[in-house]
C-alpha cells in the first residue's frame, strides 16, 4: 500500500517523464508480455472456433505428444548442438581475426579487408539464401561449375544431409566474424597503447604480447558473449536456417531447429497446443539456463554478471 | 637519423624476428583470405546478373561476367511495377518505422538515463525481462492476427521493429555521457521536461541517433520475416519478401519449363534472380562504405554493455 503511495507521488511529481516512458512502455506490454497470456495454450487442445480462453485444457498431453513422437529430442539435440558449434566458430574465427586485423600495420589492406569481412553483415538472409543457391545448386552452381571443369562428377548437397551441419557453421561464421571481429578489435585497442609498447620495448615478441596483453583485454568480452548465448541455447537462428535450409524435407532430420519446426507447424499442420508447448519448453528453459548461469557467474566474479 | 631511434630499432628487431615474421605472413594471408571469401559470393551475384543465361544454363556462375548481357535487367525494367511497389514499400516501412523507433528509443533511453528518475531499475528490467523471457512465435502470431487484426497491415511489420532493448541500452550510454549539470540548468530557468528533452536533449544525442537510426533502418530495410507471417497482398510486399518470392517462382517456373519440354535458356531464371538480388541489396552496397563507421561505434558501444 505504502508503496503504490510512493509510487502515485512519484507519479505525480514526474508526470513528464513517466509519459515520456509511456509509448516504449505499453508497447512492450502490447507486443511481448500480453501474448505470453497465449502460453496457456501449451497446456490445451486448442480450437479455432473456441479461441484461446475457450480451448478445453489437456493437462500435459501436447508435451507428451511432442516428445512421444521423438520429434520433441530430436530438435532439442539439433538446436543445441548448432548453437554450440556456431558459438565455437563465429566466435574462434573473430578472435583470431581481430588479433589479425589489430597487428596488421599497412593502412589501406587493414582498411579494404576489414571492411569485405564486415559487409556480409548488412545483408539479409533471403541474399544468403540466393548465394546458398549460386554456389551450390547442382546444375549451375559454382562449386559443380569448379568441379566439372577440374573433370570431377557434380556433387549434389541436397543429397548429403551430414555436410549441411559444416555448411550452415560455416554461412553463420561468414555472416558474424566481422560483426563479432569489431566487438574483438574495440576490446583490445580499448587498452591503453602505451602497454604495447613498452611490452615491445621490452623485448615481448608477439606471441607474448597476444598471450599477455591481448587475451587478457578480451577475456570479459569473450565471457559476455558466451553468457548471451547460453541465455539462447535453445534459441535457432530462423531466418538463416530458413533461408540457408528452405523447404528440403529430406534434410530436417539434421537440420530441424526448435524455431523452424514451431514455424512449420503453425503454417502447415494448426497442431496449436503442440506448437504453442514447443515455444514454451523453450522460453523455460532459456530462462532457466540463463538464470542459474548468470548467478554462478555472479558468485565466481561478479563484475562478469549479465544482470 | 640514428640519434633518436633506439627504441624504434629495437621493435623493428623484434618484428623481424623469424617467428613474427611467420606470424605476420600467416596474419595477412588469413585475413586476406577471409576478405575474399566474404567478397566472392557478392562478385557471383553481380557477375551473373549480368551473364547471358544461354551461358549459365550450359556452364554454371562464374566470378566474373563471360558472356556478358544485360537481358536480365531489360527484363525487370521493362515491367518495373513490382519493384518500383516493392522499393514504395520498403522505403516507407524504413523510413516510418526508423523515426518512430528513434523517438521511442531517445525518450526511453533519455528518461532511464536520469539518475534522478526513481524507478529506472525497475523499468529497466520491465525491458530487460523481455529479452530472457517471451510468448514465441505461436502466441504473437495468434495475438497480432486475431487480437490487433494485423494482417496485410504494414504496422505488422514497423511495430515490432521500432524498439529494441539492444539499441536503448547504446542511446542510454549516449544519454549518461551528457552532463547533468545541463538539465539542471535548464530546469531553474523554468524549462519543462518536454522543452528539456527536444531542444537540449534530442540536440546533444545526435551522435547516438544516427547511430540507432541506422540499426533500425537497415534492420527495417532487410526484414522479410514479418512480412512472410503478416503480409498476403502482394502490393504490400517490402523488397526483400518479394525478392524472395520471385526466387520461389522463378525455381517453380523453370522447373515447369523443363517438364513441359521448353528450353530452359528461354527463361532467364538463373540471371533474373542475381539481378533482382542486385536490384533489392543495392542501396545498402551503395551507402555501406559511408555508414560503416556508424555500425562499428554503436557495436562497441554496444560490447561495453550499458
Amino acid at each position: 500500500m505504502k508503496y503504490l503511495k510512493n509510487f502515485g507521488a512519484e507519479f505525480k511529481k514526474n508526470k513528464a517523464l513517466f509519459s515520456m516512458l509511456a509509448p516504449a512502455f505499453i508497447l512492450t506490454l502490447v507486443l511481448s508480455y500480453i501474448p505470453m497470456v497465449g502460453l496457456i495454450l501449451a497446456f490445451k487442445n486448442f480450437n479455432y472456433g473456441a479461441g484461446i480462453f475457450g480451448s478445453k485444457f489437456n493437462g500435459f498431453e501436447n508435451f507428451r505428444f511432442l516428445f512421444a513422437s521423438g520429434k520433441g529430442w530430436q530438435i532439442t539435440r539439433n538446436t543445441i548442438l548448432y548453437n554450440l558449434l556456431n558459438l565455437i566458430t563465429s566466435q574462434a574465427i573473430a578472435i583470431l581475426l581481430s588479433i589479425f586485423i589489430t597487428e596488421i600495420k599497412a593502412k589501406y589492406y587493414k582498411k579494404i579487408t576489414q571492411s569485405l569481412i564486415f559487409l556480409p553483415y548488412f545483408i539479409s538472409w533471403v541474399l544468403v539464401g540466393i548465394f546458398v543457391f549460386a554456389i551450390f545448386n547442382y546444375e549451375t552452381g559454382l562449386l559443380n561449375n569448379l568441379r566439372k571443369a577440374a573433370g570431377a562428377e557434380a556433387y549434389n548437397i541436397y543429397d548429403h544431409a551430414s555436410i549441411w551441419p559444416f555448411l550452415i557453421c560455416a554461412f553463420n561464421a561468414w555472416k558474424w566474424s566481422g560483426y563479432n571481429s569489431v566487438i574483438y578489435i574495440a576490446a583490445i585497442t580499448g587498452v591503453d597503447q602505451e602497454i604495447y609498447e613498452a611490452a615491445a620495448i621490452d623485448g615481448a615478441n608477439i606471441f607474448q604480447r597476444i598471450r599477455h596483453i591481448m587475451l587478457p583485454c578480451i577475456r570479459p568480452t569473450v565471457i559476455t558473449m558466451l553468457l548471451l548465448q547460453v541465455g539462447r541455447i535453445l534459441r535457432g537462428d530462423f531466418e538463416m536456417f530458413y533461408q540457408i535450409v528452405g523447404n528440403n524435407g529430406q534434410l530436417f532430420d539434421m537440420t530441424d531447429v526448435i524455431d523452424t519446426y514451431v514455424f512449420r507447424s503453425l503454417m502447415s499442420t494448426n497442431n496449436i497446443g503442440m506448437t504453442t508447448a514447443a515455444a514454451l519448453y523453450q522460453s523455460v528453459v532459456c530462462f532457466v539456463v540463463i538464470v542459474l548461469v548468470n548467478a554462478i557467474v555472479k558468485k565466481i566474479d561478479a563484475d562478469y554478471a549479465l544482470f | 637519423m640514428a640519434t633518436n631511434t633506439s627504441g624504434f630499432e629495437g621493435a623493428t628487431k623484434i618484428k623481424n624476428s623469424p617467428s613474427s615474421m611467420i606470424f605476420y605472413i600467416i596474419a595477412y594471408t588469413l585475413v586476406g583470405a577471409m576478405a575474399i571469401i566474404c567478397l566472392v559470393p557478392f562478385l557471383i551475384m553481380v557477375s551473373g546478373s549480368f551473364t547471358a543465361e544461354k551461358y549459365i544454363t550450359f556452364h554454371g556462375f562464374n566470378i566474373y561476367p563471360v558472356e556478358f548481357s544485360t537481358s536480365a535487367y531489360e527484363l525487370i525494367f521493362k515491367n518495373p511495377g513490382t519493384v518500383i511497389k516493392a522499393y514504395g514499400v520498403s522505403i516507407y516501412v524504413t523510413i516510418l518505422g526508423t523515426f518512430l523507433g528513434l523517438m521511442l528509443t531517445a525518450a526511453t533511453a533519455y528518461v532511464l538515463g536520469r539518475k534522478d528518475f526513481k524507478y529506472r531499475n525497475k523499468f529497466s528490467f520491465f525491458f530487460y525481462f523481455t529479452t530472457l523471457f517471451n510468448g514465441g512465435l505461436v502466441c504473437t502470431y495468434i495475438f497480432f492476427i486475431r487480437y490487433l487484426h494485423l494482417k496485410d497491415s504494414l504496422w505488422a511489420i514497423i511495430l515490432p521493429g521500432m524498439f529494441s532493448v539492444f539499441n536503448m541500452l547504446i542511446m542510454r550510454t549516449f544519454v549518461v555521457g551528457i552532463p547533468t549539470a545541463l538539465i539542471e540548468s535548464a530546469k531553474i530557468d523554468g524549462a519543462g521536461e518536454y522543452k528539456i528533452f527536444f531542444s537540449i536533449i534530442l540536440p546533444l544525442l545526435k551522435p547516438g541517433l544516427a547511430t540507432i537510426g541506422l540499426f533500425l533502418a537497415l534492420a527495417y530495410w532487410n526484414n522479410w520475416y514479418n512480412a512472410m507471417l503478416f503480409i498476403n497482398n502482394t502490393d504490400k510486399y517490402p523488397l526483400q519478401y518479394m525478392l524472395y518470392n520471385t526466387l520461389q517462382k522463378a525455381e517453380a517456373m523453370s522447373r515447369i519449363a523443363a517438364q513441359a519440354g521448353i528450353v530452359v535458356a528461354d527463361v532467364p531464371s538463373n540471371s533474373l534472380k542475381m539481378a533482382m538480388a542486385v536490384v533489392a541489396t543495392g542501396p545498402i552496397l551503395i551507402v555501406y562504405p559511408f555508414v560503416q563507421k556508424y555500425f562499428v561505434a554503436g557495436i562497441t558501444i554496444g560490447s561495453v554493455k550499458g
